[in-house]
Protein backbone atom coordinates (compact mmCIF):
# COMPACT_ATOMS: atom_id res chain seq x y z
CA UNK A 1 0.00 0.00 0.00
CA UNK A 2 1.40 3.26 -1.31
CA UNK A 3 0.09 5.29 1.82
CA UNK A 4 -2.67 4.49 4.73
CA UNK A 5 -5.97 6.15 4.15
CA UNK A 6 -8.76 6.93 6.76
CA UNK A 7 -12.33 8.05 6.86
CA UNK A 8 -14.06 11.05 8.31
CA UNK A 9 -14.21 8.98 11.20
CA UNK A 10 -10.68 8.08 11.48
CA UNK A 11 -11.63 4.59 10.38
CA UNK A 12 -8.54 2.52 8.39
CA UNK A 13 -9.82 2.35 5.09
CA UNK A 14 -8.63 -0.70 2.81
CA UNK A 15 -7.52 0.08 -0.57
CA UNK A 16 -9.83 -1.56 -3.60
CA UNK A 17 -6.59 -3.05 -5.17
CA UNK A 18 -6.18 -4.89 -1.72
CA UNK A 19 -9.90 -6.09 -2.16
CA UNK A 20 -9.30 -7.74 -4.89
CA UNK A 21 -6.40 -9.32 -4.70
CA UNK A 22 -7.95 -11.07 -1.55
CA UNK A 23 -10.62 -11.92 -3.63
CA UNK A 24 -8.50 -13.59 -6.08
CA UNK A 25 -6.53 -15.11 -3.52
CA UNK A 26 -9.95 -17.07 -1.98
CA UNK A 27 -10.83 -17.71 -5.94
CA UNK A 28 -7.16 -19.49 -6.38
CA UNK A 29 -7.75 -21.49 -2.93
CA UNK A 30 -11.24 -22.95 -4.32
CA UNK A 31 -10.12 -23.91 -7.14
CA UNK A 32 -7.06 -25.80 -5.39
CA UNK A 33 -9.66 -27.21 -2.47
CA UNK A 34 -11.76 -28.88 -5.63
CA UNK A 35 -8.20 -30.13 -7.47
CA UNK A 36 -6.86 -31.53 -3.72
CA UNK A 37 -10.40 -33.37 -2.88
CA UNK A 38 -9.47 -35.46 -6.29
CA UNK A 39 -6.41 -36.40 -5.36
CA UNK A 40 -5.86 -39.58 -2.94
CA UNK A 41 -4.25 -38.57 0.34
CA UNK A 42 -5.96 -40.69 2.63
CA UNK A 43 -5.87 -39.29 6.33
CA UNK A 44 -4.90 -35.92 4.79
CA UNK A 45 -7.63 -35.17 2.40
CA UNK A 46 -10.37 -33.54 5.41
CA UNK A 47 -6.87 -32.17 6.92
CA UNK A 48 -6.06 -30.22 3.15
CA UNK A 49 -9.61 -29.43 2.76
CA UNK A 50 -9.87 -27.56 6.54
CA UNK A 51 -6.65 -26.15 6.26
CA UNK A 52 -7.61 -24.17 3.18
CA UNK A 53 -11.08 -23.31 4.09
CA UNK A 54 -9.43 -21.66 7.51
CA UNK A 55 -7.00 -20.17 5.35
CA UNK A 56 -9.79 -18.46 3.35
CA UNK A 57 -11.82 -17.55 6.83
CA UNK A 58 -9.07 -16.47 8.26
CA UNK A 59 -8.61 -13.91 4.69
CA UNK A 60 -11.75 -12.78 5.07
CA UNK A 61 -11.64 -12.11 8.92
CA UNK A 62 -8.71 -9.91 8.42
CA UNK A 63 -9.58 -8.37 5.48
CA UNK A 64 -13.00 -8.13 4.29
CA UNK A 65 -14.02 -7.58 7.82
CA UNK A 66 -11.58 -5.01 9.12
CA UNK A 67 -10.44 -7.45 11.72
CA UNK A 68 -7.04 -6.62 11.21
CA UNK A 69 -7.70 -3.01 11.58
CA UNK A 70 -10.40 -3.11 14.35
CA UNK A 71 -9.43 -1.88 17.94
CA UNK A 72 -7.78 -5.00 20.10
CA UNK A 73 -10.83 -5.26 22.81
CA UNK A 74 -12.73 -6.72 19.51
CA UNK A 75 -9.89 -8.86 18.06
CA UNK A 76 -9.50 -10.54 21.71
CA UNK A 77 -13.06 -11.04 21.96
CA UNK A 78 -13.28 -12.78 18.26
CA UNK A 79 -10.35 -14.88 19.42
CA UNK A 80 -12.47 -15.63 23.05
CA UNK A 81 -15.08 -16.91 20.58
CA UNK A 82 -12.77 -19.21 18.60
CA UNK A 83 -11.27 -20.54 21.77
CA UNK A 84 -15.16 -21.42 22.99
CA UNK A 85 -15.78 -23.02 19.40
CA UNK A 86 -12.89 -25.14 19.87
CA UNK A 87 -13.81 -26.22 23.55
CA UNK A 88 -17.79 -27.05 21.64
CA UNK A 89 -16.06 -28.85 19.04
CA UNK A 90 -12.64 -30.36 20.52
CA UNK A 91 -13.98 -31.72 23.95
CA UNK A 92 -17.02 -33.16 22.41
CA UNK A 93 -14.35 -34.96 20.08
CA UNK A 94 -12.56 -36.43 22.86
CA UNK A 95 -15.35 -37.87 24.36
CA UNK A 96 -16.67 -39.77 20.96
CA UNK A 97 -13.37 -40.68 20.07
CA UNK A 98 -12.11 -41.98 23.88
CA UNK A 99 -15.17 -43.68 23.80
CA UNK A 100 -13.90 -47.08 21.68
CA UNK A 101 -10.73 -47.31 24.07
CA UNK A 102 -12.06 -49.42 26.86
CA UNK A 103 -14.36 -52.21 26.57
CA UNK A 104 -17.11 -52.37 28.90
CA UNK A 105 -16.48 -53.76 32.04
CA UNK A 106 -19.84 -56.20 31.79
CA UNK A 107 -18.29 -57.22 28.15
CA UNK B 1 -18.77 9.59 16.00
CA UNK B 2 -16.09 7.39 15.74
CA UNK B 3 -16.51 5.63 19.40
CA UNK B 4 -20.37 5.22 18.46
CA UNK B 5 -19.00 3.30 15.05
CA UNK B 6 -16.81 1.44 17.35
CA UNK B 7 -19.08 -0.03 19.73
CA UNK B 8 -21.73 -0.52 16.96
CA UNK B 9 -19.24 -2.91 15.16
CA UNK B 10 -18.25 -4.41 18.66
CA UNK B 11 -21.89 -4.98 19.37
CA UNK B 12 -22.18 -6.72 16.07
CA UNK B 13 -19.43 -8.82 16.39
CA UNK B 14 -20.70 -10.16 19.51
CA UNK B 15 -24.02 -11.10 17.76
CA UNK B 16 -22.06 -12.96 15.07
CA UNK B 17 -20.49 -15.14 17.98
CA UNK B 18 -23.91 -16.00 18.94
CA UNK B 19 -23.95 -17.50 15.44
CA UNK B 20 -20.75 -18.89 15.42
CA UNK B 21 -22.02 -20.57 18.53
CA UNK B 22 -25.25 -21.81 16.72
CA UNK B 23 -23.67 -23.27 13.54
CA UNK B 24 -20.83 -24.76 15.51
CA UNK B 25 -23.14 -26.94 17.38
CA UNK B 26 -24.65 -28.30 13.64
CA UNK B 27 -20.58 -28.46 13.02
CA UNK B 28 -19.72 -30.89 16.26
CA UNK B 29 -23.25 -33.14 15.14
CA UNK B 30 -21.84 -33.31 11.74
CA UNK B 31 -18.36 -34.13 12.93
CA UNK B 32 -19.55 -36.94 14.93
CA UNK B 33 -21.84 -38.91 12.73
CA UNK B 34 -19.14 -38.17 10.14
CA UNK B 35 -16.47 -40.44 12.73
CA UNK B 36 -19.06 -43.03 13.42
CA UNK B 37 -20.78 -43.43 9.74
CA UNK B 38 -18.42 -42.47 7.52
CA UNK B 39 -18.84 -44.65 4.57
CA UNK B 40 -23.19 -43.14 4.93
CA UNK B 41 -21.03 -39.45 4.55
CA UNK B 42 -18.84 -40.76 1.34
CA UNK B 43 -21.94 -42.17 0.01
CA UNK B 44 -23.92 -38.77 0.32
CA UNK B 45 -21.82 -36.86 -0.78
CA UNK B 46 -21.15 -38.07 -3.92
CA UNK B 47 -24.73 -37.21 -4.83
CA UNK B 48 -23.71 -33.75 -4.46
CA UNK B 49 -22.55 -31.66 -7.94
CA UNK B 50 -19.20 -30.46 -7.51
CA UNK B 51 -19.49 -28.31 -10.39
CA UNK B 52 -22.43 -26.19 -8.68
CA UNK B 53 -21.11 -25.99 -5.38
CA UNK B 54 -17.71 -24.87 -6.59
CA UNK B 55 -19.43 -22.01 -9.14
CA UNK B 56 -21.74 -21.11 -6.02
CA UNK B 57 -18.34 -20.63 -3.28
CA UNK B 58 -17.25 -18.67 -6.26
CA UNK B 59 -20.52 -16.41 -6.78
CA UNK B 60 -20.10 -15.90 -2.90
CA UNK B 61 -16.56 -15.07 -2.37
CA UNK B 62 -17.49 -12.28 -5.35
CA UNK B 63 -20.48 -11.25 -3.49
CA UNK B 64 -18.23 -10.58 -0.44
CA UNK B 65 -16.10 -8.84 -3.21
CA UNK B 66 -18.90 -6.28 -3.81
CA UNK B 67 -19.76 -5.76 -0.38
CA UNK B 68 -16.64 -5.34 0.79
CA UNK B 69 -16.60 -2.22 -1.69
CA UNK B 70 -20.30 -1.05 -0.79
CA UNK B 71 -19.12 -0.47 2.62
CA UNK B 72 -15.58 1.34 0.73
CA UNK B 73 -17.51 3.60 -0.99
CA UNK B 74 -19.66 4.31 2.05
CA UNK B 75 -16.13 5.42 3.97
CA UNK B 76 -15.17 7.86 0.92
CA UNK B 77 -18.90 8.85 1.14
CA UNK B 78 -19.81 8.31 -2.78
CA UNK B 79 -23.57 7.49 -2.52
CA UNK B 80 -23.92 6.06 -6.48
CA UNK B 81 -21.18 3.97 -5.92
CA UNK B 82 -22.73 2.39 -2.31
CA UNK B 83 -26.25 1.66 -4.18
CA UNK B 84 -24.20 -0.16 -6.73
CA UNK B 85 -22.51 -2.72 -5.20
CA UNK B 86 -25.20 -3.27 -2.76
CA UNK B 87 -27.38 -4.19 -6.17
CA UNK B 88 -24.67 -6.61 -7.42
CA UNK B 89 -24.23 -8.16 -4.03
CA UNK B 90 -27.79 -8.96 -3.94
CA UNK B 91 -27.85 -10.19 -7.62
CA UNK B 92 -25.04 -12.64 -6.63
CA UNK B 93 -26.83 -13.29 -3.52
CA UNK B 94 -29.82 -14.24 -5.65
CA UNK B 95 -27.55 -16.43 -7.86
CA UNK B 96 -26.67 -18.04 -5.05
CA UNK B 97 -29.67 -19.00 -3.71
CA UNK B 98 -30.89 -20.21 -7.36
CA UNK B 99 -28.46 -22.44 -7.91
CA UNK B 100 -29.66 -24.11 -4.57
CA UNK B 101 -32.40 -24.08 -6.11
CA UNK B 102 -31.51 -26.04 -8.80
CA UNK B 103 -29.46 -28.43 -6.29
CA UNK B 104 -32.55 -28.73 -4.03
CA UNK B 105 -34.83 -29.90 -6.57
CA UNK B 106 -32.71 -32.41 -8.07
CA UNK B 107 -31.82 -34.01 -4.67
CA UNK B 108 -35.99 -33.84 -4.18
CA UNK B 109 -36.25 -35.63 -7.60
CA UNK B 110 -33.99 -38.26 -6.78
CA UNK B 111 -35.56 -39.46 -3.28
CA UNK B 112 -32.71 -37.69 -1.22
CA UNK B 113 -34.97 -35.66 1.00
CA UNK B 114 -35.31 -37.54 4.38
CA UNK B 115 -38.24 -38.69 5.21
CA UNK B 116 -40.95 -41.37 3.72
CA UNK B 117 -39.60 -41.24 -0.23
CA UNK B 118 -36.00 -41.01 1.18
CA UNK B 119 -34.66 -44.58 -1.06
CA UNK B 120 -30.96 -45.59 -2.18
CA UNK B 121 -32.84 -45.41 -5.98
CA UNK B 122 -32.66 -42.38 -7.99
CA UNK B 123 -35.34 -40.63 -10.00
CA UNK B 124 -35.14 -43.79 -12.87
CA UNK B 125 -35.21 -46.39 -10.38
CA UNK B 126 -31.40 -47.10 -10.76
CA UNK B 127 -29.51 -48.16 -7.30
CA UNK B 128 -27.28 -45.60 -6.01
CA UNK B 129 -25.16 -47.75 -4.54
CA UNK B 130 -25.58 -46.43 -1.74
CA UNK B 131 -24.06 -49.17 1.43
CA UNK B 132 -26.30 -47.94 4.09
CA UNK B 133 -29.23 -46.11 3.34
CA UNK B 134 -30.58 -45.20 6.75
CA UNK B 135 -27.07 -43.37 7.93
CA UNK B 136 -26.71 -41.51 3.99
CA UNK B 137 -30.10 -40.48 5.37
CA UNK B 138 -28.70 -38.82 8.37
CA UNK B 139 -26.12 -36.99 6.00
CA UNK B 140 -29.04 -35.42 4.05
CA UNK B 141 -30.99 -34.90 7.21
CA UNK B 142 -27.10 -32.99 8.21
CA UNK B 143 -26.75 -31.43 4.70
CA UNK B 144 -30.42 -29.77 4.52
CA UNK B 145 -30.49 -28.76 8.25
CA UNK B 146 -26.45 -26.89 7.72
CA UNK B 147 -27.23 -25.77 3.78
CA UNK B 148 -31.29 -24.26 4.89
CA UNK B 149 -29.96 -22.53 7.47
CA UNK B 150 -27.22 -21.15 5.65
CA UNK B 151 -29.68 -20.07 2.55
CA UNK B 152 -31.98 -18.77 5.33
CA UNK B 153 -29.29 -16.75 6.71
CA UNK B 154 -28.60 -15.54 2.71
CA UNK B 155 -32.19 -14.79 2.55
CA UNK B 156 -32.44 -12.46 5.51
CA UNK B 157 -29.23 -10.79 4.43
CA UNK B 158 -31.07 -10.08 1.06
CA UNK B 159 -33.90 -8.72 2.85
CA UNK B 160 -31.22 -6.26 4.57
CA UNK B 161 -29.69 -5.78 1.53
CA UNK B 162 -32.96 -3.94 -0.09
CA UNK B 163 -33.51 -2.06 3.20
CA UNK B 164 -29.56 -0.35 2.47
CA UNK B 165 -30.35 0.11 -0.75
CA UNK B 166 -33.76 2.34 0.13
CA UNK B 167 -32.14 4.02 3.11
CA UNK B 168 -28.68 5.13 0.68
CA UNK B 169 -31.15 5.91 -2.47
CA UNK B 170 -32.99 7.96 0.69
CA UNK B 171 -29.54 9.57 1.40
CA UNK B 172 -29.64 8.34 4.79
CA UNK B 173 -25.73 7.39 5.22
CA UNK B 174 -22.93 9.50 4.66
CA UNK B 175 -19.31 9.29 5.59
CA UNK B 176 -19.54 10.20 9.10
CA UNK B 177 -22.15 8.05 9.76
CA UNK B 178 -23.00 4.40 7.58
CA UNK B 179 -22.49 1.55 10.83
CA UNK B 180 -25.56 0.21 9.21
CA UNK B 181 -23.71 -0.92 5.75
CA UNK B 182 -20.70 -1.91 7.65
CA UNK B 183 -22.55 -4.20 9.77
CA UNK B 184 -24.42 -5.96 7.25
CA UNK B 185 -21.32 -6.31 5.74
CA UNK B 186 -19.99 -7.93 8.64
CA UNK B 187 -22.98 -10.34 8.58
CA UNK B 188 -22.81 -10.93 5.01
CA UNK B 189 -18.81 -11.85 5.24
CA UNK B 190 -20.14 -14.02 8.06
CA UNK B 191 -22.43 -16.26 5.72
CA UNK B 192 -19.54 -16.51 3.07
CA UNK B 193 -17.29 -17.87 5.74
CA UNK B 194 -19.88 -20.59 6.90
CA UNK B 195 -20.18 -21.31 3.25
CA UNK B 196 -16.35 -21.56 2.62
CA UNK B 197 -16.76 -24.60 5.45
CA UNK B 198 -19.93 -26.01 4.06
CA UNK B 199 -18.62 -26.91 0.60
CA UNK B 200 -15.55 -28.46 1.49
CA UNK B 201 -17.23 -30.97 4.26
CA UNK B 202 -20.35 -31.67 2.37
CA UNK B 203 -19.22 -31.40 -1.33
CA UNK B 204 -15.85 -32.99 -1.35
CA UNK B 205 -15.76 -36.02 0.84
CA UNK B 206 -12.63 -37.49 -0.77
CA UNK B 207 -14.29 -39.17 -4.49
CA UNK B 208 -11.85 -41.97 -4.53
CA UNK B 209 -12.70 -43.06 -0.89
CA UNK B 210 -14.66 -45.86 -1.09
CA UNK B 211 -13.97 -48.13 1.79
Amino acid sequence: MAHEEHSASGEHIVSPKLYVGIFLFLMVMTALTVYAASVELHAWNPVVALVIATMKATTVILFFMHVKYSTRMTQIVILGALFFLFLLLGLTLTDYLSRAWMSYPSH
Amino acid sequence: MGQQRETATFGMWIFLITEIMFFGGMFAAYLIYRLSYYQAWVDGSQRMDITLGAINTAVLIFSSLTMAMAVHSAQTGKRNLIIIFLILTLVLGTTFLGIKAVEYHDHWKNHEVPGQYFSGLDAEGHDKGWHDVAHTSLYFALYFAMTGMHATHMIIGAGLLIWLIIATYKGKFTENYFSPVENVGLYWHFVDIVWIYLFPLLYLISKKHSG
